[in-house]
């Protein structure tokens, strides 16, 4: 089976202004991406060689590693195909200002069960980075991908992934973002139903004036598909937040179980949450439900906490942490759960 | 120990405290009885520094030392501690982590060494033992699916971690059957020591029967209309707030 097409745009082309989205995309409404990149971008030159590790270091694991869009290499593509095991996938950025992109291919083979732990690690300044992923996994396949998006305030990043699925493959996804000038992840899934399954998670992790936009769409084409999703995130300072979440489900997609949740915390007068979440149903023998929520600390649990002593910052960090926590949970490898865990606690206290 | 004076409290543009005056020396158990709608919380969450409670007029001291100044926070680091009539529930915290943070975060505030794992581990086993509290309860979240007493037998048992000076107990027997009574008075009185004083807020005197106040006061339309002895508590029981309000107006 072919798939639909399911990207929420055209195809992003940092040589070409006319590829830019903008806001009278739909799909970019909330993220004018036009606007924070400027009309001719100058091609990064090549990054430092990067040490291996990065965030999950700690984890053993093949590893590919982009700097400034180049592998060791030169190259500005790469295929990889996981039979198992863990992979390592880095987009490192040590550019001040100029532009990269790249694009990688992951298959997964029928059977195997991986985990990718893909992280944006940027090291610059006001640069432009666009990563196209493609992601095809066989029949039977379980992947986990765990994405950790840090960069710095000023730049610009864009990350696109198309996820083809056969019959009874497993695609699991957890996004941390913490913004930048403009931050975008992007995933879209085809779904052919048949046992296969897709959870798609994701936290944002907001301060200063970043933006981080989640978007995901995810299309059942077939009967006997499930899709659960949680985002959670929190938005302080004058940050901005968008989530935007798209399930279809088509004719024919019977016994489709479908579910999407969104909440999140505006800690701000001045922060921003966009939340889109959106259900098409075309099928008639499907479960399919979604919830959005936006709200503020409990002042009552902050103020009881700090009845015992816990100053004000660090109480909100443990309620924030708490927060988010339920999202984490949700990721099955075990180190990778705890290196996330770990980092989003150390993140917090900064912003709180 | 505790030291109040003319302290006049508003939650908006309502004045609920209106001029109360109250001292409890060291190692002295005092009871705070009056009606619904005197005051009782009110008092207990202007001494914890709950925001919203603006203090209007008058002081309250711990040992000469201005309390109403202070974060929350640097209100327990200096000995405060409320016993709240309704505990939080905070899901996704476990117990164990909140008690520990807590106990540490007071220690810093004071120049303290922080509690190491195997001692703080050690301590909260035998005061949950002491409280016959069941410890994998405390790897649940804060009080998230405890009954009534059990939430009680948490804030008791923060207060055996936290060791403060200064005890509130805010309606501590509301919600609670004779047998979790019991075992939260002992908890109690267990704590009761010279170099610490209770402030015990209840509407009946029930509790008084298991912690035995040295003075009651009656607290009324905002300030202490009466103060006595042990025996003023069973008056009030037997005879009702309306006589003893009416006499002190």
């Amino acid at each position: 089976m072919n798939a639909p097409l399911i990207k929420a745009h055209g195809k992003l082309d940092l040589r070409d202004v006319s590829t830019f989205p903008t806001r009278r995309d739909e799909a970019w409404r909330y993220s004018d991406f036009r606007r924070a990149a400027p009309a001719t971008i100058e091609v990064a030159p090549p990054g430092a060689s990067p040490e291996p590790g990065g965030p999950f270091a700690a984890i053993h694991g093949d590893e590919l590693a982009f700097a400034n869009g180049r592998t060791a290499n030169g190259d500005a593509d790469a295929e990889l195909t996981l039979e198992g095991g863990v992979q390592r996938l880095r987009f490192i950025t040590d550019a001040q200002g100029g532009g990269w992109q790249a694009r990688v291919t992951v298959r997964v083979a029928a059977g195997a069960r991986a985990t990718l732990l893909e992280t944006y690690e940027g090291q610059g300044a006001a640069y432009i980075a666009s990563a196209t992923l493609s992601f095809v996994l066989e029949p039977g396949a379980c992947l986990e991908r765990v994405v950790l998006l840090v960069e710095p305030a000023d730049a610009v990043s864009v990350s696109i992934a198309d996820v083809v699925l056969a019959s009874g493959a497993s695609f699991f996804q957890t996004v941390i973002a913490t913004g930048a000038k403009l931050q975008r992840h992007e995933t879209g899934v085809f779904h052919p139903g048949q046992g296969a399954h897709v959870r798609m998670d994701g936290v944002y992790l907001l301060g200063d004036a970043r933006h981080a936009d989640l978007t995901t769409v995810v299309a059942h084409a077939g009967p006997v598909g499930t899709t659960s999703q949680l985002t959670k995130g929190l938005a302080t300072d004058a940050s901005r937040a968008v989530f935007q979440g798209r399930i279809v489900v088509e004719r024919g997609a019977d016994q489709t179980d479908a579910r999407m949740r969104h909440d999140a915390l505006l800690l701000s007068d001045r922060a921003e949450i966009d939340a889109k979440p959106e259900l098409q149903i075309n099928a008639d023998d499907v479960s399919c439900a979604h919830g959005n929520t936006v709200g503020a600390l409990d002042a009552m649990a902050l103020f009881y906490i700090q009845s015992r002593g816990v100053p004000e910052a660090e109480a909100k960090a443990l309620l924030t942490e708490a927060f988010v926590g339920e999202v984490l949970d949700r990721i099955e490898h075990e180190r990778a759960r705890e290196i996330v865990q770990a980092f989003v606690a150390e993140r917090l206290e900064g912003l709180m | 120990m505790l030291s109040i004076k003319n302290l006049h409290v508003a939650i908006g543009e309502t004045e609920i405290l209106k001029g109360l005056s109250l001292d409890v020396p060291a190692g002295e158990v005092h009871a705070v009885m009056g009606p619904n709608g005197a005051g009782k919380s009110t008092l207990s969450y202007t001494l914890a520094g709950r925001p919203g409670y603006e203090v209007t007029n008058g002081t309250a001291t711990l040992d000469g030392e201005d309390l109403l100044a202070l974060a929350p926070d640097a209100r327990a680091a200096k000995g405060v501690f409320l016993s709240f009539q309704y505990p939080l529930e905070i899901p996704g915290v476990p117990a164990i982590t909140f008690l520990r943070t807590a106990v540490n975060a007071q220690r810093k505030a004071r120049g303290e060494p922080e509690m190491g794992a195997p001692e703080f581990l050690k301590t909260v086993r035998a005061a949950a033992a002491e409280l016959k509290m069941d410890f994998d309860m405390l790897r649940r979240g804060l009080n998230v699916g405890f009954s009534g007493g059990e939430k009680k037998r948490m804030e008791i048992l923060q207060m055996a971690m936290l060791a403060p000076r200064l005890l509130i107990l805010d309606e501590t027997d509301s919600g609670l059957d004779i047998d979790a009574l019991r075992i939260v008075a002992e908890g109690v009185n267990a704590m009761r020591s010279p170099a610490r004083s209770m402030l015990v807020i209840t509407h009946y005197q029930r509790l008084l029967d298991y912690i035995i106040p040295d003075r009651v006061h009656v607290l009324a339309g905002g300030r202490i209309v009466a103060s006595g002895d042990a025996d003023l508590a069973r008056q009030l029981e037997r005879e009702g707030y309306d006589r003893i309000v009416a006499e002190a107006a």
